[in-house]
């Protein structure tokens, strides 16, 4: 099992690695600079010029790709060009921010998807089955970004039930932060909650045909016994590895979800970042969200090996 | 596809589906005819091609075509879906964007299928160092959030329907790199390609004539999954004002212009959004009764 | 196993960033901003909603009254020698930076010598004509001019006369500002907000009422008017201009407004490039029919609800310097028609338009391009973001670009970047040396009836040659809970809190 996770973790390095450079050589692409955009309204060509020079924005790409990786090797991943912020703290403010939210909206996929799951596949081919797979297939087909604007209009304009953004950290406002959680977590949930769903009905099924649930049921066991005894934990390992696959995306934060919302979070930064060509920014917080993607995959795959007995033993 | 609604779990649906080999396609026609779901989605979807295909025929005006005197009026008579900032027709808007966005859709999924099944179809038979470097390339961008990706290039292609397409399609690679190499590393050691082989027919030739055929229904599957998923992706860009440039219609951008009204006039975000999810939902029907259908253990 | 614990602390970590914090009982005042301020460093700042924070956190040497008038700040008085090259100011006694420090001549010196020379400034352009300053004692200091400056002075009210304190200036000045305001800096939580607290030893500490002002970048209009409504936020500046209608119905708000001191309209390509081979570029009659085919009240109504009043000249009509008998042209296409004919063009004329990618540029652009049609041009739109049209606006790819300028208190600060030969902003590389000569002039004029008389043909010439299209002038509408009282609002759209009060 070791050597197996450690050969995951050695194929993740290169990854890491590729995605520093594509990013740093995609936002290089990009047209305009950052300078244009600080220069400001009154863009003195003077200062532009000078501005060009103190960031070395005119040396080439890679060896403007090698000093970033000199200093962030160092652990310094430089500064936002925009506020001045070091782009460290940037990451350390949003990551609650961003965690907060996908764990609200992570216990909400769960709290729907599993339970749903599971009927339909008990239940499968009758109605339940059915609205269960309609509404999971609505929730994969509405656009989350529309969803959010028209939860705001009608939940917080019309009837101001809800209060419209904003971000209340969980330990400071428990009640607040709910507050502004729950429609956001509603939104992304919805989608995740679908995924979770559809794949619990189908590992219970699964499950369901083998044999040695066949066995229990011929050895006269309750149903509900069968069920939640045998069948349930089973299903469960293919779930579990899925939930913290999309664990794993949600860290990088939604980004349109967090424009709607206003959230102050990792998708918000980065959206923000790459219009304002604060390349140091975009750099910092794309590496981090996906060292956090590879890092939930590898804990989906260790996590598959340590439940599954097959793999552990051989 | 956004945020996080990825393809992932639905790459590995579309791998089940490809243990049903060898295809037998009359069956799986029937199977499909007889999903009364696939159908449904299938009828969602052809209407809204015929919609697109007619619109200039069917739109009571002209999509483009200012009214000042007209601006942002409910819905009534004689602007069943009432009209937008500018005095436009929002039905006839709807049935041009349906243009833009079932085409968004469809190209997008078509460039991410020319480039990702190849290079994913040599990964997969090559194997050794040209498969680890694929597969490496294909891991980073897979770890990079899907929109950033598709913002990025479009940013750097400018703005455009057509180049919000190129970014969609091009974001979208690594899904079929993935699902094509998985596939080829699965069929590679199956009898008919061993035997293939052992007659001494040339890697191109087997790789052309036995695998890709035996690759294709789970990419099929994928491609109608992600054109669904690839017309959100249009309207999200169009949201940010990076996809069609005005005065054009596509979904996304009408309900970019809407963001600003939605107190005032709801119905510019409403319709665009509905219509938006109808089509989705019609290539998320069609794409689960494909799997069924090519799904063996389905029965 | 080793990344996942590093994970877990680092998340603990982030956690602990956001410990409760004491706010019971103290005054609070939350203002909605429309963007998220820059750099909190006035001499490297460059975004107006910056210039709003700063007005809690910074003090300067002058500032302006709601009539634009230069009023004392921590420069008590103020005189131009008789040759007019030495500004001499008296400072505020007892006034005192944030860490305690007095402000004296030696600090303004620190400051003004920061914002000439510091390689990150962006106020450089705006003090160059200072040679040197000197502290003729504790609280007087001199300015030697290189030429006459009548603009000086309201660079001073602005950001290149706010103090810093001179131990900070080697510092964090960007993200830990230790400046000279009546509230001091507390934290920032990047695209989120600003906090600022109380400095009780400011000179004019009695007239800030509240304990903490917490700045919050909201930019979807409609979310921050949400946020008033509900009451997480007291007041928000930038009210759109299709929300005035509905948060004057609400009777839990106030709508307050006065009309700005910038222009809102588009630059056109002159001389830059081959997009400015043709005729709009080169005969003045093809921008003259443009402008003429343009309904500027139309505009104003589909766009804004009638709240933008149409422009046609640089400053705003509130300004002494505004010409009076140069009209807001009525649309006429006949007349438009005719001189496209004049100038030989063959309609219809194909032109490219830029506007920055959001829904209200987007939506102003295409009433443009319905109203310019008709006249016989042919508009094609490219909406791109804000950063992609500065590129392809300072690389000349345009022939028309939509801009918009929120002002200077100075009437040079409106004009002469814009259409003078080198200018900053003149990206269309318009050029006329006689325009070049009378803006020049009238920087070194200090007074008011000769500098105006320079302006006043200046404006002709442009006007006449159609050197950039004005279009509106932006007015500023703030919306306030009932609650929320003494605040006044200014031409510069700024929101200073002195006075300010909350039941």
């Amino acid at each position: 099992m070791w050597t197996l996770i450690a050969r995951r973790v050695l194929i993740a390095i290169p990854t890491v690695i590729l995605v520093s450079m594509f990013v740093f050589g995609l936002q290089h692409a990009l047209p305009g600079d950052p300078i244009l955009v600080i220069a400001g309204e009154e863009r003195d060509p003077e200062a532009i010029e000078r501005l060009k020079e103190i960031y070395r924005l005119n040396d080439p790409v890679p060896v403007q790709y090698v000093a970033w990786v000199g200093q962030a090797l160092q652990g310094d991943f430089g500064r936002s060009m925009r506020t001045g912020e070091p782009v460290s703290k940037l990451i350390v403010q949003k990551l609650p921010v961003t965690i907060q939210l996908a764990v609200a909206s992570m216990i909400f996929a769960l709290a729907i998807g599993l339970p749903a799951g599971i009927l339909a596949a008990v239940r499968k081919g009758t109605a339940v089955d059915y609205a269960a797979s309609a509404v999971a297939l609505s929730g994969l087909s509405i656009p989350n970004f529309w969803l959010g604007i028209m939860m705001i209009l009608f939940i917080s304009v019309e009837l101001r039930l809800l209060p419209a953004s904003g971000y209340v950290p969980f330990f400071e406002d428990p009640v607040g932060a709910i507050e502004t959680l729950i429609m956001p977590a509603f939104v992304l949930g919805g989608g995740l909650a679908a995924t979770i769903m559809r794949h619990t009905r189908s590992a219970m099924l699964e499950v369901l045909r083998a044999d040695y649930i066949r066995t229990a049921r011929a050895k006269g066991l309750d149903e509900r016994v069968v069920i939640n005894k045998h069948a349930l934990a089973n299903a469960l390992v293919p779930v579990i590895t899925l939930s913290t696959l999309l664990f794993g995306q949600l860290l990088a934060g939604a980004v349109l979800t967090e424009q709607v919302f206003t959230i102050p979070g990792f998708g918000k930064l980065i959206v923000d970042a790459v219009f304002n060509r604060d390349y140091g920014v975009v750099q910092g917080v794309v590496l981090c969200t996906a060292i956090g993607f590879i890092f939930m995959n590898l804990l989906a795959d260790v996590l598959y090996i340590v439940v599954t007995p097959r793999l552990r033993t051989g | 596809m956004t945020d996080a609604q990825t393809a992932a779990p639905t790459a590995d649906a579309a791998v089940r589906a490809a243990e049903a080999l060898p295809p037998r396609r009359n069956r799986v026609l029937a199977k499909l005819l007889a999903n009364r779901m696939a159908l449904i989605g299938g009828g969602i979807v052809l209407t809204f091609v015929l919609l697109a295909v007619f619109a200039p025929l069917i739109a009571p005006y002209d999509p483009i075509k200012t009214n000042f005197l007209a601006i942002r009026r409910p819905p009534s008579e004689l602007y069943w879906l009432g009209t937008d900032e500018l005095g436009r027709d929002i039905l006839s808007r709807l049935l041009h964007g349906a243009r833009a966005s079932l085409a968004a859709g469809v190209f997008s999924v078509f460039i991410s299928v020319a480039i990702g099944v190849p290079v994913g179809l040599i990964a997969g038979w090559a194997g050794g160092w040209v498969d680890a470097i694929i597969s490496r390339i294909t891991d980073a961008l897979l770890a990079c959030p899907f929109l950033i990706l598709a913002i990025a290039f479009a940013a750097v292609l400018g703005p455009s329907l057509t180049n919000a397409m190129i970014a969609i399609g091009l974001s979208a690679v690594p899904i079929f790199v993935r699902l094509a190499r998985g596939q080829v590393i699965a069929v590679r050691n199956e009898d008919f390609v061993e035997g293939a082989r052992a007659v001494g027919l040339p890697g191109p030739v087997i790789l052309a004539r036995h695998v890709a055929p035996n690759v294709l229904p789970p990419i099929l599957v994928q491609a109608t999954l992600t054109i669904a998923e690839a017309i959100i992706a249009e309207a999200s860009l169009s949201f940010l004002g990076l996809g069609q440039q005005p005065p054009s219609p596509s979904w996304g951008s009408m309900l970019n212009a809407a963001k600003n009204f939605l107190d005032q006039a709801p119905w510019m975000s409403l319709f665009p959004g509905i219509a938006i999810c109808l089509v989705v939902l019609g290539f998320n029907l069609l794409g689960d009764g494909l799997r069924d259908a090519l799904d063996p253990k389905e029965n | 196993m080793k990344t996942k614990i590093a994970f877990a602390a680092a998340l603990l970590a982030a956690t602990a960033a956001f410990a409760p914090q004491a706010f019971a009982q103290q005054s609070v005042l939350r203002i909605g901003l429309q963007e998220d301020p820059d750099m909190l460093d006035p001499h490297r700042a460059r975004t107006f909603v910056g210039r709003i924070v700063f007005k809690g956190l910074c003090d300067k040497l002058l500032d302006i009254d709601p009539e634009l008038k230069l009023v004392p700040r921590l420069a008590t008085e103020w005189s131009f020698s008789g040759d007019g090259l030495t500004l001499t100011m008296k400072l505020r006694a007892g006034a005192k930076f944030h860490d305690g420090a007095p402000i004296n001549a030696a600090a303004v010196k620190a400051n003004v010598d920061r914002a000439r020379t510091h390689p990150e400034s962006l106020r450089r352009s705006e003090v160059a004509s200072v040679a040197e300053v000197t502290a003729v004692d504790d609280l007087t200091v001199a300015f030697k001019l290189r030429n006459r400056d009548a603009t000086l002075l309201s660079q001073l009210a602005d950001r290149a006369g706010m103090l810093l304190s001179p131990a900070s200036l080697d510092g964090d000045v960007a993200t830990r500002p230790v400046c000279s305001g009546p509230y001091r800096f507390v934290e920032r939580v990047q695209n989120d907000r600003i906090v600022l607290e109380r400095f009780a030893d400011h000179w004019e500490a009695q007239n800030y009422a509240f304990d903490r002002i917490v700045y919050r970048a909201i930019p979807d209009t409609t979310v921050r008017l949400a946020n008033l409504r509900s009451g997480e936020l007291d007041m928000i500046e930038r009210l759109a201009a299709t929300d005035i209608k509905s948060a004057q119905g609400d009777r839990n708000l106030r709508v307050v407004s006065t009309p700005g001191i910038g222009y809102q309209g588009a630059m056109l390509n002159h001389n830059h490039g081959d997009a400015s081979n043709n005729p709009f570029g080169k005969d003045k009659r093809v921008r003259q029919a443009l402008s003429l085919a343009l309904d500027r009240d139309v505009i104003n109504q589909v766009v804004f609800e009638g709240t933008h009043p149409p422009t046609n000249q640089p400053f705003p009509s509130a300004s002494p310097y505004f010409v009076k008998e140069i009209e807001v042209p009525k649309r006429d296409v006949a007349k438009a028609r005719a001189l496209l004919r004049e100038a030989g063009v063959t309609t219809p004329l194909k032109l490219d338009m830029m506007v920055t990618n959001n829904p209200v540029d987007a939506q102003l652009g295409q009433v443009i391009q319905a109203m310019a049609a008709e006249a016989g041009f042919d508009l094609q739109l490219r909406s791109m973001e804000f950063a992609t049209q500065l590129r392809e606006s300072q690389q000349g790819r345009f022939q028309i670009s939509r801009v918009g300028w929120s002002g200077r208190i100075d009437p040079d600060g409106n004009i002469h970047q814009f259409v003078t030969v080198g200018g900053g902003q003149n990206d269309g590389r318009y050029a006329n040396p006689e325009v070049d000569r009378l803006l020049n002039e009238a920087r070194t004029v200090y007074d008011f009836a000769e500098r105006k008389k320079l302006y006043d043909q200046a404006i002709r010439i442009i006007t006449d040659e159609v050197a950039l299209l004005y279009l509106y002038n932006q007015p500023w509408y703030f919306a306030l809970r009932t609650n929320v009282s003494g605040f006044t609002v200014s031409p510069d759209g700024m929101i200073r809190l002195a006075g300010i009060r909350k039941q």
